[in-house]
């Protein structure tokens, strides 16, 4: 079945100004979701409270399966993974980057090896294996950080502005990835951009935060 | 300069090789109990919130300019015969003069270490996180993205610990054979106008301190950006 979202009444104020306002909206398992919406108007809010990040002011967040509202806990958290638009990349080797999602679930060292190998070569950073990852460039550092969430196989992902900022070579490379996870049907695939043709090409659901709430796209 | 190398000559090596070695130890023990205890303060006092937080960092921060003398002094009187820790008889010995460079160095590696580990940019934790991490795992991959930082720390420490002279000679009296150790000779040669000697112990201090400083820069660079330098044009 997967898992499913649901997000009711969800309301979040930053210093007296509401970004979301009694936003509600059903995640279904499996599709791509494209959400577009200006800056400041609670994306990136909205995907920390569904990567469990943050707690909203009022109204909540649900993981379901098979119609069961599931506890927040680790097991939970580990079955869905965020790409930050800053990846947040770790001062060591790119192996290792890719590696650290494995090795703090307790992977034997073997299995990390080849799923962390084939990560890299499906992000073409090969190459970069035992190179340092603060010495990636912007476009790489976005791939790498894309890898990282991969190699973990979460049922939903979530990427906040996986292309922003980099160069159209990698722009293609990232988006070329994102379809070939949409095709495989596995992964729930939740992400925000900014580019209403990138958003067609992504996604299966195209949505906009509208005045705090989310409205079909 | 012929007499400068006959002098060299006339050093008894084994005594001489004996101070360096008490030195290393009184030093390195002492760093090593240092950051035994101010690693795991650091850790805490950056990664938790608790009342008197702040406090204790002031207090860190206050202690990193604790005069030796000072320290040596209430050392003295609490490990002296009519102290309140006279009984373990810890005067004069190798051990109080571990305990006054531990105390010494802790508030230096410690405060460095916290200022590593908070100055650790907030997003390396939020991808811990965001990729399964418990809160220990959290706390170890922050503790690891400052660990240069934290070795900055180290050798800063070794570095306050390797030149102490006013607390190792009141605590442990520059006996020779038994607490001399490098700083306490050079002050004690050089009230002697024994200058030759003097120097020459105070070479042999720079290049200990300066092999240690090298092995930790070493480690050091390995985390360096290639980036983080200047080019030649800039």
């Amino acid at each position: 079945m997967g898992l499913r979202i649901e997000v009711t009444k969800v309301a979040k104020a930053y210093n007296g100004n509401p970004v979301l306002r009694d936003c509600s909206y059903n995640f279904a398992p499996g599709l791509t979701y494209a959400l577009q919406g200006p800056n400041g108007s609670g994306k990136s809010t909205l995907l920390r409270f569904l990567a469990l990040l943050e707690a909203p002011d009022t109204g909540s967040v649900d993981y379901l399966e098979n119609s069961t509202v599931l506890p927040i806990n680790l097991e939970l958290r580990r079955r869905f993974t965020l790409v930050l638009p800053r990846p947040g990349i770790f001062n060591t080797t790119v192996f290792n980057n890719v590696a650290y999602g494995l090795k703090i679930r307790g992977v034997k060292s073997g299995e990390i090896e080849a799923r962390v190998d084939t990560i890299l070569e499906t992000v073409g950073l090969s190459h970069k294996r035992s190179q340092r990852a603060l010495d990636l460039s912007s476009g790489e550092t976005k791939r790498l950080g894309l890898a990282r969430a991969m190699v973990l196989a979460p049922e939903i992902l979530f990427l906040d502005e996986p292309t922003a900022n980099i160069d159209p070579l990698n722009t293609d490379i990232i988006e070329e990835i994102i379809l070939k996870m949409k095709a495989g049907g596995q992964t729930t695939i939740l992400l925000i951009t900014h580019d209403p043709a990138q958003a067609e090409r992504l996604g299966d659901r195209l949505l906009l935060m509208k005045e705090g709430k989310l409205v079909p796209g | 300069m012929t007499e400068f190398f006959l002098f060299l000559s006339q050093i008894n090596p084994g005594e001489l090789w004996g101070i360096v070695w008490l030195s290393l130890w009184v030093s390195g023990a002492g760093l090593l109990l240092a950051t035994a205890l101010a690693l795991p303060l650091a850790a805490l006092l950056a990664l938790k919130r608790f009342p008197g937080r702040d406090a204790v960092v002031n207090i860190l921060h206050t202690f990193m300019g604790l005069p030796p003398v000072v320290l040596g002094l209430l050392l003295y009187l609490l490990l002296s015969r009519a102290g309140p820790l006279g009984v373990l008889g810890l005067l004069y010995t190798p051990t109080a003069m571990i305990l006054a460079q531990t105390i010494l160095a802790l508030p230096i590696v410690a405060a460095l270490a916290h200022s590593a580990i908070v100055n650790v940019d907030p997003v390396v934790r939020q991808a811990a996180v965001t990729l399964g991490a418990t809160a220990r795992q959290q706390a170890f991959t922050v503790i690891r993205e400052a660990r240069y930082g934290i070795v900055s720390g180290i050798m800063a420490g070794f570095g306050r610990a390797n030149a102490e002279l006013g607390a190792v000679l009141i605590v442990g009296g520059n006996i020779a054979g038994y607490t001399r150790v490098m700083t306490t000779s050079i002050a004690l040669e050089t009230d002697k106008g024994n200058f030759e000697l003097g120097i020459v112990l105070g070479l042999i201090l720079l290049a200990l301190s300066l092999l240690v400083n090298l092995a930790l820069r070493r480690l050091q660079k390995r985390g360096q950006s290639a980036g983080a330098e200047l080019s030649s044009w800039a």
